[in-house]
């Protein structure tokens, strides 16, 4: 099909198995199909593409959306519904919360006109998730044609592998199906793929190696790359718009946007930084050594007794509480003599900063419970700056 | 044998026979179909016949899309939803056995229990439907006998499956589809109705069980106790059958053939037909034989080692991780190690001389550790406690030493030194 060929890329051999798989519209086919690859590697796109091109009649869940069976079965069975009533809009929305009503459900709705004599597909994503519900879901869905009696097959898509799903009293086993990982040569193909209109193919993919070239050691998640690649272009782009250099001055480009990437990696994949902020730190054309993320605040002054609270809420947090006493009986005077308003103001403030975080329930009423969350390396950094030896007092490091 | 006849009547007659045990095989006669097997020595039962048009058409591909579309649905039908066309291997006695039973439930009055234990995918659904297809086909009792089909997977307690025995039987209580009353009440209302009939005037009711061990599993198995009792006890003749699986551990040894490879690699029925018509799915008209290149394609496809490809699809950065994992589990034989140890080790391999692995940032580190979490690759020992932070959770890899090396050989651009790494063990030292 060579329509299909241009909606999926780099997966032919994957869409050519499952249309031999799927057959024509009136076989019947493997009762359960399990395909299983990396994130990003396609399969919730190209098993959606392959059946809305070829118009199957199918139902397309999200195990994630639904995480109860009731969730899970209703909205199966109202899909369906809305599938075979082509007329009208508001029809009864169906009940169902056990599997036996849903095999029941299944036959009647499958008796409809136009599902009657052609497979009728479930595509259950994020499976791994069917996992954590009732023991008898997953062997059910397996089994589904065989329960109903009816031309029915179940697809179910994960990054899980299959030997993790197995019951231990054995089951239905499904067809396995493998989308392997993309190539550099696949991710760069499907990433070029997608270039702004108003540059040319060519400029667009020497971004693109240049980008894979910092961080496909790191990331071959394709949704991931894609969106630094969106993110980062017009950086790429700056010296072309202002005229300091053309589209071949490949050399100037990468010097222009080397830093850059690295820079984004530290921050925008790490997610510490927002895509919005990002962005607008690129058109403040702000110098890229001035911008920090959360992870590296060091450079934050706090006041003096703010530093003591985060030391003690620090060595609070995660040293068991039973060695308290061993270690502050000296210390506890210190902490005390402060102003409790102060004290309020600059838990506050630290916890606006994200060094503390509170845990347990607004409405405790003998005060809210804090927890530190920064790591070693900060409050042994901030402990040197009071002179405290933080190591002496940590449980961990007797 | 079984198979499929696609006959053209007028022309010619082309057996297109798939035998799980023998080779594919295309004959053709210029007789009558049915006389052509009967000479060859196959018994004709069991066999399908398609007619086709005996219109003579000029297009012949057209014919050959339509039969191979016959083909594929029949066959398609039989592989999948194992309609009881088939004739049945090696259960013979246990069939005589069954239908015996039946029989003298359906006949005689009589009530029995039977319980039917088998590996998965060894045929278990099928000899039952078998013999209760053979036993609507005897022409005393067409009407009389009553069937009840629970499975274990759907009615999950004993309120659920009272329900639907009700309402399969169409007892007086069910409006429609809704069951009224109460558990209690139920079940009283259903031995009651059993309980008045005699052996002489009342219907014998044949209740399947599949999956029965799920419905020993229920509280104070009150179904099973009372369904077994009643056939004890009561005067509906009644019947119980129960299917169940029990686990069976496969051999493995080496062997040529694709097919015997696959038989000892899975004595599993099921695993059987998909390698089959995974080989039979290719079939189109420009491809309308099967050849062994298919079915060894489709035992590779069916063979491939899941944790093997996974591993394939990672990053270099987090295949690292990994090494330098190996390489804590080989040092503190298998204790279970924490974020913070694999960053230093992974530390010790970057800042001693290797280039082609940049030293990355501790945070980068940490998402692509978390990433290696999250497909399942390591995992805590114990569920995540609020007191430990996340660099000092204890964790341990589920992969051995076997599977990394292999997944390293396929890994594609491997650098060297990485390479180098996870061969050595102490000796950079």
């Amino acid at each position: 099909m060579p329509h299909l060929e241009n909606m999926v890329l780099c997966r032919e051999s994957q869409v050519s198995t499952l249309q031999s798989l799927f057959g024509e519209r009136h076989h019947f086919s493997f009762p359960s199909i399990f395909i299983y690859g990396h994130t990003a590697s396609g399969k919730t796109y190209v098993t959606q593409t392959l059946l809305k091109t070829l118009e199957l009649p199918h139902v397309f869940v999200n195990c994630v959306e639904c995480f109860t069976l009731r969730l899970l079965l209703e909205q199966i069975l109202n899909k369906l519904n809305h599938l075979s009533s082509s007329e009208d809009g508001c029809s009864t929305q169906i009940t169902c919360d056990t599997l036996n009503d849903f095999v029941r459900l299944f036959k009647q709705v499958t008796k409809a006109k136009n599902l009657k004599d052609q497979t009728v597909y479930i595509v259950l994503d994020k499976a791994e998730y069917l996992r954590d519900m009732e023991v008898n879901v997953l062997p059910g869905f397996l089994r589904l044609q065989e329960l109903c009696d009816r031309n029915v097959t179940v697809i179910f898509l994960s990054e899980i592998i299959w030997e993790k799903f197995r019951p231990s009293t054995g089951c239905f086993e499904p067809f396995v199906l493998y989308f392997p990982d993309y190539s550099i040569g696949n991710l760069q193909k499907i990433l070029s793929h997608d270039h702004p209109p108003e540059y040319s193919a060519d400029f667009y993919a020497a971004y693109i190696n240049i980008l894979l070239g910092v961080f496909y050691t790191v990331c071959r998640d394709l949704k991931e790359l894609s969106h630094l690649a969106v993110l980062n272009f017009p950086k790429y782009c700056e010296p072309v718009v202002k005229g300091e250099a053309s589209e071949r001055d490949t050399r100037k480009l990468w010097r222009n946007i080397e830093p850059h990437l690295k820079k984004a990696m530290q921050t925008v994949y790490l997610r510490e930084i927002s895509s919005s902020q990002w962005e607008k730190l690129q058109k403040d054309d702000a110098d890229p050594g001035q911008m920090e993320g959360l992870s590296t605040y060091t450079h934050v002054e706090l006041p003096y007794y703010s530093k003591f609270i985060l030391i003690a809420a620090y060595l609070a947090s995660y040293n068991p509480a039973r060695t308290d006493k061993r270690f502050f009986l000296k210390h506890h005077g210190k902490i005390k003599k402060t102003n409790f308003l102060k004290k309020h103001e600059k838990i506050t403030s630290l916890v606006t900063l994200q060094l503390l975080t509170l845990v347990g329930h607004d409405d405790q009423l003998d005060g809210p419970k804090y927890k530190c969350t920064v790591s070693l390396d900060f409050i042994r950094a901030i402990a040197r700056t009071v002179n405290f030896d933080i190591i002496k007092y940590l449980y961990d490091f007797l | 044998m079984t198979g499929v006849v696609v006959c053209h009547w007028q022309h010619l007659g082309k057996l297109v026979g798939i035998h799980a045990k023998r080779s594919c095989g295309v004959f053709s006669w210029s007789l009558d179909p049915r006389t052509a097997l009967v000479r060859a020595g196959f018994s004709v039962r069991g066999f399908q016949f398609v007619e086709m048009s005996s219109r003579k058409s000029k297009n012949n591909s057209l014919i050959h899309a339509e039969y191979i579309s016959q083909v594929q649905r029949i066959l398609r039908e039989r592989f999948y939803h194992q309609s009881p066309h088939s004739n049945l291997f090696g259960v013979q006695v246990q069939y005589k056995h069954l239908i015996e039973l039946l029989k003298r439930t359906a006949i005689h009055g009589e009530s029995n229990s039977v319980l039917i234990i088998g590996p998965r995918g060894s045929g278990k659904t099928m000899l039952i439907n078998h013999a209760l297809k053979e036993l609507t086909e005897v022409e005393d009792m067409n009407e009389n006998v009553l069937q009840v089909h629970l499975n274990g997977l759907l009615q999950t307690n004993d309120k659920i499956a009272l329900k639907e025995i009700t309402r399969q039987l169409n007892l007086e209580n069910v409006v429609g589809d809704r069951v009224f009353g109460s558990f209690a009440e139920n079940l009283s209302f259903i031995l009651e109705a059993l309980k008045k009939g005699d052996r002489m005037s009342s219907c014998p009711v044949i209740f399947i069980l599949d999956e029965f061990d799920l419905f020993a599993h229920h509280r104070n198995q009150t179904l099973l106790y009372n369904l077994l009792d009643i056939s004890q006890s009561a005067q509906t003749p009644v019947a119980v059958i129960g299917l169940t699986c029990r686990l069976c551990l496969s051999e493995d040894t080496s062997v040529r053939e694709v097919l015997q490879k696959h038989f000892n690699v899975s004595k599993n029925l099921q695993s059987l037909h998909m390698l089959l018509m995974l080989a039979l799915s290719h079939i189109t008209t420009s491809h309308p034989f099967v050849t062994a290149a298919d079915l060894m394609e489709a035992h590779q496809l069916c063979s491939m080692d899941s944790k093997a490809n996974i591993v394939h699809g990672l990053s270099v950065l987090e295949i690292c991780l990994i090494i330098a994992m190996k390489h804590l589990n080989d040092i503190y034989e298998e204790e279970p190690f924490n974020f913070q140890m694999v960053y230093n080790e992974f530390q010790k391999f970057v800042q001693r001389k290797a280039h082609s692995v940049y030293n990355f940032e501790k945070p980068v580190v940490m998402k692509a550790f978390e990433h290696l979490q999250q497909l399942e690759l390591i995992r805590p020992m114990e569920r995540t406690s609020v007191n430990a932070q996340r660099e000092y959770q204890l964790m341990k890899l589920l992969l051995d030493n076997t599977q990394i090396m292999n997944a390293l050989q396929k890994y594609p651009n491997c650098p060297t030194d990485v390479r180098q790494w996870a061969t050595s063990s102490l000796s950079w030292l």
